[in-house]
């Protein structure tokens, strides 16, 4: 019997260590992060599991020396990966708009705490501006991916890595503080078996080639940058065609469709279970790509006659709302219903508040 | 007729963007033939830094990458740890290395990175037009100095040299110049040094190499190496300051 049909058995693991796990499936090898809660179970998870297997954990200096790290790693296009936590992942955003110039591969953990500032080190969805719009400076975008269970964490893992090889893009995993420090059981997911392009830019010494650069600097002739900016476009709608990912529970039907991402999505589906008990048509619309958001999807659901009405819940005071405005393009209405800094949506508080509309 | 110079392989034949008088072309230069004497060209990768050297990669022909300002040993880091057998330069100046990059620097330095960093010290911002960097002379007039470097203000110069050669782990640290040709020759028996060094994975080396920015420092060519050898000499003393191969016998 060959190893892939050996049934895999469950197992129970931290969010934050079955991404791990995930990453490694993955044919990731290093590692480079700086330590801040509420992540801090991936550098300790990698930095014993990475020596085991031939590959490297190091702890760097600060998040921008991470990031920067993860760069130098890139260009040898063997994958890699950092994780950290919001103020971290601020420091790293100068490093990742370098990753979209240079078009560097990389995964991008953030375990989204609750700011702004140092903030707390509560779960929260807060950084979901920050993360669909790019996030450092210049035109450019990430891929988002947000799961919501331990085991979709560790599977998500696998994609990040094929996106971020496919399209030559940094890709951010967007999870938070209870994504990353609950324990639920999950299979390890499988290796991929997508296809990813030969990887024909890598620098490594100009062994019988010709040298090759990566960079990011397009000073001259005018207009080089602006050209490269198109190509980078070019790719991103690209993206945005064919790599939308979203998840529909209860939907046929629903007269509400409440739109939630990760942890707050779990708030959600508790929820639709305890309506659709009494018989009220609601569903959950969630999102699993954040960018590139699935503004189509949501736009043919505002156009059903059966919906009444959208709602949107977040772990923070309204970001993701913006883009559900923007799918569901006035077709509807779209009420919001968030906390923020923390705190968890409350179950019985956004039924009270679906009740009021139904 | 026996040729008595000729312009290293490793160096493109093409026209530098460089100020007339600027040490950047002769640095480039003397890497350049290190790197041909070491046979390394084909398993070199270089950084190029923020600043008026980041064009460097369309002057050494070598596989190069760029780095955010200051983290070039980070960035060198990532490339040694993923491919160990390559050799790995980072190229900075003063404001990159000892300012927004201390840290970066400080830390590859601790870690013993088996790279080699030339560091070229010009007491000034180039680039961006001649403001004070970390090694700006006190007195010395800038942009963002304009009646001299008052240390009361804004600390003394930075003397990097002898900073990283308080850690443990650095190999081999030493501090040139380019102002006249005897030096010119010393720096360019540092570099291929501290490049040998890597290659035979002996560990992390740091050449500092005092350097000449007319244009910025406001004086001609001629003045500026003569103000390197003078003053900036007589503050960031040229000289060896470590070298663990030679106590070790190492060929």
């Amino acid at each position: 019997m060959s190893e892939a049909t050996v049934k895999k058995e469950r197992v129970l693991m931290k969010g934050n260590e079955a991404l791990c796990e995930g990453a490694i499936i993955a044919g990731c090898r290093y590692y480079f992060g700086y330590p801040i809660t509420p992540q801090n179970e991936v550098p300790a998870y990698m930095s014993r599991r990475l020596p085991e297997i031939g590959g490297v954990f190091l702890q760097a200096e600060s998040e921008l020396a991470a990031i920067n790290m993860v760069w130098g790693a890139s260009c040898s296009g063997k994958r890699v990966m950092t994780s950290s936590s919001s103020p971290g992942i601020s420091l790293m955003q100068e490093g990742i708009s370098y990753l979209a110039g240079g078009e560097l591969p990389a995964v991008i953990v953030n375990m989204v705490r609750g700011g702004p500032g140092l903030g707390n080190i509560a779960p929260a969805q807060s950084d979901y501006f920050q993360a669909t719009r790019g996030g450092g400076h210049g035109d450019y975008y990430t891929i988002v991916l947000a799961p919501s269970t331990v085991q979709e964490l560790a599977n998500i893992m696998i994609d990040a890595f094929d996106l971020a090889d496919i399209y030559r893009t940094p890709v951010v995993v967007l999870g938070d503080g209870v994504l990353g420090q609950m324990m639920e059981p999950l299979v390890l997911p499988e290796p991929s078996t997508r296809k990813i392009p030969e990887k024909d830019w890598i620098i490594d010494g100009a062994k019988g080639r010709e040298p090759r650069i990566i960079k990011s600097l397009r000073l001259n002739p005018q207009p080089a940058l602006e050209e490269h900016n198109l190509k980078l476009r070019a790719k991103y709608e690209k993206i945005m065609a064919t790599e939308v990912r979203y998840e529909e529970y209860m939907i046929d039907d629903a007269e509400i469709i409440i739109v939630a991402f990760g942890t707050a999505s779990r708030v959600v589906r508790s929820v639709v279970n305890q309506l659709r008990a009494e018989n009220k048509r609601v569903g959950l619309f969630r999102p699993i790509t954040l960018w590139p958001f699935p503004y189509d999807r949501l736009k043919e659901l505002s156009e059903k006659t059966d919906v009444k009405v959208f709602f949107d819940v977040e772990m923070n005071l309204g970001q993701m709302v913006e883009d559900v405005k923007l799918g569901v393009n006035g077709n509807k209405k779209v009420l919001f219903y968030g906390r923020t800094a923390g705190m968890i949506p409350e179950e019985d508080v956004l039924i009270k508040k679906i009740l009021e509309v139904y | 007729m026996k040729a008595v110079y000729t312009r290293p392989k490793s160096l493109r034949d093409v026209k530098m963007h460089y100020c007339p008088g600027c040490g950047h072309s002769i640095i480039h230069k003397l890497l350049a033939f290190a790197i041909d004497e070491l046979g390394i060209r084909e398993k070199t990768i270089i950084i190029a830094p923020v600043g008026c050297s980041v064009l460097i990669y369309d002057y050494i022909d070598c596989d190069g990458t760029e780095a955010a300002h200051g983290r070039a040993p980070a960035v060198a880091t990532g490339l040694k740890r993923t491919m160990p057998d390559k050799i790995v330069v980072s190229y900075q100046g003063d404001g990159d290395l000892a300012a927004i990059g201390t840290t970066e620097t400080l830390h590859a330095a601790n870690r013993g990175e088996n790279i080699t960093v030339i560091f070229v010290n010009n007491a000034i911002y180039g680039m961006t037009g001649g403001q004070m960097a970390p090694t700006t002379l006190v007195g010395q007039k800038t942009t963002t100095t304009p009646t001299g470097r008052n240390p009361e203000l804004v600390g003394l110069p930075l003397k990097m040299c002898e900073i990283i050669n308080q850690l443990e782990a650095p190999y081999y640290i030493e501090r040139v110049s380019v102002h006249d040709v005897k030096n010119v020759n010393r720096a360019r028996k540092a570099i291929k040094k501290a490049l040998d060094y890597q290659n035979k994975g002996l560990g992390y080396s740091f050449v500092e190499v005092l350097s000449m920015c007319p244009t910025n420092w406001g004086v001609n060519p001629v003045v500026a190496a003569q103000w390197v050898g003078e003053t900036m000499a007589d503050y960031y003393k040229i000289g060896v300051f470590r070298d663990r191969g030679l106590q070790q016998g190492v060929k």
